[in-house]
């Protein structure tokens, strides 16, 4: 293997030079090299990953300009295109997924790093890291046979029957949409948030929380003043890369949404994210500018969840650890 | 505030945590649930030994889709590997040097990225020029998406070897990079293993990235430069196509595909034995 | 019956990034002699005996500057390989630090071998046995020369450690508290082969005990802060200690 070829290199270097008192770390100069090269093969691929989309999408972005961003028309067979559609699922989709999954979140965490007893937080944890390995497309597919009848049959009349007087519940519901893909998201950001928070929450020096035992609290009193506000700002870090993930989240999603390039204030109403409408429509692509348009749209999604990662990152390596930022 | 208002607000945020991991646990029992419910009757010989049976015609199997998957992991390791952990170790070796922050920031970076996004790099690079969908492109997505994995695990393991076996090595005149390739690399052997399984086992269910690179096959593949089936992508045209039949295949499929999965990771879990820290 | 002058330091400060460890230590090392560094923690005498195979400079930030003659020639002039240096200078650390991938007769030719060097297996064979038996773990082990290097006990652990520097045939040892680990029994057995291999080997051996140092040394320094305040024939030290310092360490009356 790659170790190999060094050792041969090496003892051919070694037998050029010569045997003696000579400096011989001829060997260390080529290790060196060798794996600095991988290292600026990673940084080539994610400097390519940049030029490559910018390229490929360079005529849409001269043909749209700005106005791609805000125009709400898609109808690749007339050659109109307008992102926001898909800027907007995308933002409803996660936002209600974060607010689905971040109390229930919040509340597993706090119950992994303060309440639980030493042998059940092994086994629960365990669990919760065993959502995180179910892939995408397995989760659509639940999501396409038990949510979607589950929500058209029996959850769906329920909301629309208590809270169908306000814009977000009323109209149709077919099942698939906005409210189910954020439901599925939001199983699916669960393990992430709740691994990084119950981390923040067990970085919460003891003195803190036994200064508040001390003084008489209870445990929800100690958890409110000790590890809460000590916590904020890796909480809000750790929404953060569940926020991450939800935006770039692809197959389940597209398999529940509906696929409809619509804005509807219903979260009933079927409609697209960035990442779904790439998925359903670029090998159906049928000319270059549809092409370099979805490439666009992937740039876009790029940038945001870059940006949204490194602000999660930022926020949670300000309270744990870098060890636990680094998930 | 009294006493038992206090207790009972105790008692009710206690009762609540427990409700909500009961919730979160709660999607984990009826995915599984289904998924044994609703795939292991299609689970069997034929599943692993026939082809896609036509629209139509009840049986057949998901063999292509089986080998296509291991075909696709090996391409992505032999890209994925060798680049994930060369900077794994430059990144444990060399850390100190102005190259290392901007290493691992970009594999940060690389490691949040949506893999959809990946699948328009590698469809960009590797199909558009060849001008065919193939398991070179699927695979190399998918290698992209294993390197940030492996590469800051290979780094977190190698740090972990103690200090004092780099030390004897050099104290016996061993030069530097031997006692990196041959002592602290082995040493750390068992964990980067981990971590390559852990990255096998993400990149194994991932979708996405394969719809316009590998695309699909319905029979045998030609070669790796043609289209090549995989998994997750025939569950994902099963699941959404229109027939009962295709339907609980898809479910056979997901079932299979999960308990590949769950095995990788559940046997990293017993190689490990809690000795390191998982990385995702 | 010292012999010549195998070490030579002269003038010798050392660096941890910006705090000064050594403050210009000159001593001469004879050959085929055990010389012991005794002293309180933090005095220095680890950094001092690292600087001895220039293991001093692995840490980031650390620094040397000064001389150290090995016969005569500067292990710190430019253009000496520092793996050169070690190769000649063997080391055993406080903590046994057998490598754990490898079997009991891996590790004892591990140096061989990682260098580059190739050897028949009837080589390597002789090499193992004679070296097992330089440290006195011989008989121990030489059933089970295919069991890991971390099977066996922490002393005997110790002992493959000491075989393992000596199979690269150095001309020096040195041995950073190598008993510091260890319980009474092992230790004395650490201790009678110190004595056996003086003759063959020049020992430096950093001790925080100085009843060890008195045990098995011809040579005592006594450190303090970095400097190094008196050095002499062990029984003549610990007898009639010129300095007061000394004479306060040795006496126990030390803060």
């Amino acid at each position: 293997m790659a170790g190999d070829v060094l050792e041969a290199t090496w003892t051919a270097a070694r037998r050029a030079t010569g045997q003696g008192m000579a400096r011989r770390n001829v060997g260390d100069r080529i290790f060196r090299l060798v794996t600095a090269a991988f290292a600026l093969g990673l940084l080539a691929i994610v400097a390519s990953i940049v030029l490559v989309l910018g390229y490929e999408s360079s005529d849409a972005v001269r043909t749209f300009g700005l106005g791609f961003l805000s125009g709400s028309a898609w109808d690749p067979v007339a050659r109109e295109f307008g992102a926001l559609p898909f800027i907007y699922g995308t933002l409803v989709s996660s936002l209600l997924a974060l607010a689905q999954a971040v109390p229930l979140s919040i509340g597993t965490a706090l119950f992994l790093s303060e309440l639980a007893p030493a042998r059940v937080r092994a086994p629960v944890s365990f669990l919760i890291e065993l959502l995180a390995t179910i892939p995408s497309v397995v989760y659509g597919l639940w999501g396409i046979f038990v949510l979607v009848p589950w929500m058209r049959s029996y959850l769906g009349p329920a909301l629309q029957a208590t809270l169908g007087w306000t814009p977000f519940f009323s109209g149709p519901n077919y099942g698939v949409g906005m409210l189910t893909s954020s439901m599925i998201l939001a199983v699916m950001i669960v393990p992430y948030v709740t691994s990084v928070a119950t981390e923040v929450f067990q970085a919460v020096p003891p003195q803190q929380r036994e200064a508040a035992l001390a003084l008489g609290a209870t445990r929800w009193e100690m958890i409110r003043t000790a590890v809460l506000p000590y916590g904020q700002t890796g909480v809000i870090g750790a929404v953060m890369l569940g926020l991450g993930r939800a935006i770039g989240e692809t197959m389940a999603v597209t398999m529940v949404i509906g696929n409809r390039a619509d804005m509807s204030l219903s979260f009933f109403a079927p409609g697209s994210t960035m990442a779904s409408v790439i998925a359903n429509e670029f090998s159906e692509a049928t000319y270059d500018l549809y092409v370099q348009v979805l490439v666009e749209i992937g740039l876009v999604l790029f940038v945001v969840t870059v940006v949204v990662n490194m602000l999660a990152r930022l926020l949670v390596w300000r309270v744990a650890a870098p060890a636990a930022g680094a998930r | 505030m009294s006493y038992a208002t206090r207790r009972r607000r105790d008692v009710i945020a206690r009762s609540l945590t427990l409700a909500c991991t009961g919730a979160v646990l709660l999607p984990l029992v009826l995915i599984i649930g289904y998924l044994i419910a609703k795939g292991v009757t299609s689970v069997n010989l034929d599943f692993f030994t026939q082809l896609p049976k036509p629209v139509g015609e009840t049986g057949g199997g998901m063999a292509n889709a089986v080998v296509g998957t291991v075909v696709l992991i090996l391409l992505a390791c032999a890209l994925g590997l060798p680049v994930g952990i060369g900077t794994g170790v430059f990144l444990a070796e060399y850390g100190h040097t102005r190259l290392a922050p901007l290493v691992r920031f970009c594999a940060d970076v690389l490691n949040g990225v949506p893999s959809i996004v990946i699948g328009i790099y590698a469809y960009t690079l590797i199909v558009l020029p060849t001008k065919t969908f193939s398991a070179y492109a699927g695979g190399m997505a998918l290698g992209v998406i294993m390197l940030p994995i492996v590469a800051r695990t290979t780094e977190e393991m190698l740090r972990l070897v103690p200090s004092s076996l780099r030390e004897a090595a050099l104290a016996l005149g061993v030069p530097s990079w031997r006692t990196t390739l041959r002592i602290v690399i082995r040493t750390a052997r068992g964990g980067i293993i981990t971590g390559v399984m852990l990255a096998v086992a993400r990149v194994a269910g991932e979708t996405a990235p394969l719809l316009f690179t590998a695309f699909g096959n319905q029979f045998w593949h030609h070669g790796l430069s043609g289209p090549i089936s995989s998994l997750p992508v025939q569950i994902y045209t099963y699941a959404i196509s229109p027939f009962d039949d295709w339907h609980r295949q898809a479910w056979a499929g997901a079932l299979v595909l999960l308990t590949l999965i769950a095995l990788t990771s559940l046997s990293v879990r017993l190689l490990t034995r809690g000795r390191f820290k998982t990385v995702r | 019956m010292p012999g010549e002058t195998k070490l030579d330091v002269r003038r010798l400060d050392a660096w941890f990034g910006g705090s000064q460890a050594l403050h210009g230590i000159d001593l001469a090392i004879s050959e085929h002699v055990a010389t012991a560094i005794i002293g309180p923690s933090g005095c220095g005498k680890s950094t001092l005996i690292r600087c001895l195979n220039r293991m001093h400079e692995i840490v980031p930030g650390a620094r040397v500057e000064g001389e150290v003659l090995l016969d005569g020639q500067n292990i710190y002039r430019a253009g000496v390989d520092p793996v050169q240096v070690r190769a000649r200078v063997g080391m055993v650390f406080q903590r046994p630090n057998p490598f754990p991938t490898m079997s009991i007769y891996d590790n004892v030719v591990a140096g061989l071998r990682l260098t580059g060097e190739r050897r028949s297996r009837a080589d390597l064979d002789g090499i193992v046995e004679r070296s097992l038996r330089q440290a006195a773990l011989w008989d121990e082990v030489k059933d089970s020369l295919d069991a890991s290097g971390i099977s066996i006990s922490g002393g005997q652990q110790q002992r493959l450690c000491i075989a393992r520097a000596l199979a690269v045939e150095p001309e020096v040892l040195l041995m950073d508290e190598p008993c510091s680990a260890l319980d009474p029994i092992a230790t004395t057995r650490i201790e009678a082969l110190i004595h056996e291999l003086k003759g063959r080997y020049t020992i430096v051996i950093v001790t925080h005990s100085m009843q060890q140092a008195a045990r098995v040394s011809d040579f005592t320094v006594f450190m303090y802060l970095g400097e190094l305040i008196e050095f002499g024939p062990t029984e003549r030290l610990f007898t009639t200690p010129e300095k007061k310092e000394t004479e306060d360490y040795i006496t126990g009356r030390f803060g």
